[in-house]
């Protein structure tokens, strides 16, 4: 299906000091999807989305924004794009109606048009019967629907937001959720990062795995988890001294794709679980292990994070790597 | 320009809303200037200070310049501290990712801090009325007093600015803030006049912008236009330098944090 690209980056890199925040990144955001930027923190993820929201310049590369680049014509992508940036961009002494008047100047509606939209989004978000009181007043999940309200007040083509979820309960949770889907459905081009593989494999359309700077793969979820191949078998063992000749006696069987070990027995990928079963219940039985608990399913995102990137996302990043 | 217009004056307007919601707070910045310094250490050195050294009439008469250029110093020392919040909790970074010229924020910081300054200058100079100091050079003496005080906050606001733009955290701002505040005033003559000073702390006071403030505000309260003018003349003179050297040092560091 051909497509109309909304973001193009091409071999963008930012340098700070000796440190590649981002080395060498080329994607394309198509128009109308939700493309996620998924990695730990660190990764890269706020560094490309400040270029492409212009208030980065690349060391090298370049990015373009419904066809205007980040850098030359800034001023033409800053009325094209609405940015929330993360949590709490809020002054606490203004109400949240102060909030979007102030932006409506600054992107220079009339007063009109102005409290239009304003009583629009305030609606949207459900914040009318707030909408008089100071900022400070509002909850950690009041605040985040203020800050949607003001990425969304310039009507943008394209919208950006940095981790809408960070911190938030289940319910207000959720309720992003249900925005970002609807404002999809109502045609806008979304880029959002996460570092919550269930919220990327829930809401985004594609999404690229970032991490050290560089894009790891980039696909859809179920792409991604397909590419993978075959499911999963979570071995928790009795005596975990034993993992690792368990691990060994497994590796390179026919049957079997990976294994890895975990603090408590193993995750092997295999082709059908049908087939490697027997195999790995015999070698268990072989060298004395007891297994105490058995589970197989369906790749997950973990399991791609993990497969590209050698970690579990909520691990932290190896010294040498940050250095 | 229409545009440009627009963008400060809203920006503006936020500074403005944010004081308003902060009465105590606005109470206290107004009052303590003249609290402290005019009323409490004006009256309590008023008959310690011998009138023969500080060629004044009384000690708060002699004070009073001291004290609107103090308050001068302050707001101006302080006047970044809004974006440093603004940077650190990711709303500058919302302002700058809207189509606004990028030196509409920076703009209306320097109005507001600007409109306080002249505001708080305005009140000193009437307590000080109200202590039996009456300008020597009337209204237009008191509107070349508001005008100093200007000249030497924009540049103060701009290192302020630059401060904001470049420390890594707030407490690294307040650190140095605390630091420069206290010796700008001992350093200079808001307290006791140069002659009166120790040879080495009145050498150091002749470097400070601020003694050159005060010497051209206190003629104006205290003589008149003819004793005034040459030190008028002189303190522009010095705060167009002064100003000059702060506004380049605040561009370069608003250019290095914004890309």
């Amino acid at each position: 299906m051909d497509r109309t690209i909304a973001i193009d980056v091409s071999h963008l890199s930012k340098t700070y000091d000796s440190y590649r925040a981002v080395d060498d990144l080329s994607f394309q955001v198509y128009a109308g999807e939700i493309f996620g930027l998924l990695g730990p923190n660190g990764a890269g993820k706020s560094t490309t989305l400040r270029t492409l929201i212009t208030l980065l310049h690349p060391t090298s590369g370049a990015a373009t924004v419904m066809g205007y680049d980040t850098v030359r014509d800034a001023d033409k992508v800053r009325t094209l794009i609405g940015y929330v940036p993360q949590e709490r961009a809020i002054d606490r002494f203004l109400t949240g109606r102060e909030h979007l008047q102030l932006l409506g100047a600054l992107y220079h509606l009339t007063k009109e048009e102005a409290a239009k939209r304003i009583a629009e989004l305030l609606t949207l978000v459900e914040l009318e019967a707030h909408a008089d009181r100071p900022a400070k007043t509002y909850s950690g999940g009041m605040k985040r629907k203020l800050d949607i309200a003001c990425g969304l007040l310039p009507d943008p083509k394209v919208l950006f937001l940095d981790e809408p979820t960070l911190g938030l309960d289940v319910q207000s949770r959720l309720r992003i959720w249900e925005y970002v889907r609807m404002l999809k459905a109502r045609g806008m081009t979304i880029v959002m990062t996460t570092n919550y593989l269930d919220e990327a494999d829930q809401l985004c359309d594609r999404l690229a795995i970032i991490d050290g700077g560089k894009i790891k793969t980039l696909g859809s979820p179920v792409e991604l988890k397909i590419a993978l191949g075959g499911d999963i078998v979570s071995l928790t063992l009795k005596e975990t001294d034993r993992i690792h000749s368990l691990e060994s006696e497994l590796k390179d069987r026919p049957a079997i794709k990976a294994v890895r070990a975990t603090t408590k027995g193993l995750d092997i990928r295999v082709e059908s679980p049908e087939k490697a079963l027997p195999t790995i219940l015999e070698s268990a039985n072989r060298l004395g292990c007891n297994i105490e608990f058995i589970q197989y399913n369906r790749p997950r995102l973990d399991d791609v994070f993990i497969a590209h990137t050698g970690r579990a996302i909520t691990e932290s990043i190896p010294e040498s790597e940050t250095a | 320009m229409a545009h440009y217009w627009q963008e400060i004056s809203a920006l503006t307007m936020r500074w403005v809303r944010r004081l308003s919601r902060e009465k105590f707070s606005m109470l206290f910045t107004l009052v303590q200037p003249m609290l402290f310094w005019l009323i409490f250490f004006g009256n309590l050195f008023q008959r310690a200070a011998d009138t023969e050294v500080m060629q004044a009439p009384n000690y708060i008469s002699f004070l009073a310049a001291g004290v609107v250029v103090m308050t001068v110093l302050n707001n101006g020392l302080a006047g970044g501290v809004d974006l440093l919040f603004d940077k650190e909790n990711g709303f500058l970074e919302r302002l700058m990712s809207t189509p606004i010229h990028r030196t509409s924020v920076i703009l209306s910081r320097f109005i507001f801090v600007m409109g306080i300054t002249s505001m708080q200058v305005l009140v000193i100079l009437g307590v000080a009325y109200l202590f039996g100091v009456q300008p020597a050079t009337g209204i237009l003496g008191v509107a070349m007093i508001v005008l100093i005080g200007m000249m030497f906050g924009i540049g103060l606001t701009a290192i302020s600015m630059a401060m904001a733009f470049s420390v890594k955290s707030h407490g690294d701002f307040f650190s140095v803030l605390g630091f420069l505040s206290l010796p700008m005033i001992f350093l200079s003559s808001a307290l006791v006049p140069l002659t009166a000073m120790p040879g080495w702390m009145s050498f150091l006071a002749q470097f400070n912008p601020m003694t050159w403030a005060i010497d051209a505000v206190r003629p104006l309260i205290l003589s008149g236009w003819t004793e005034a003018l040459p030190h008028v003349g002189m303190v522009v003179l010095v705060m167009l330098v002064f100003d000059a050297l702060c506004l380049y040092g605040g561009a370069k560091a608003f250019r290095r944090a914004m890309g």
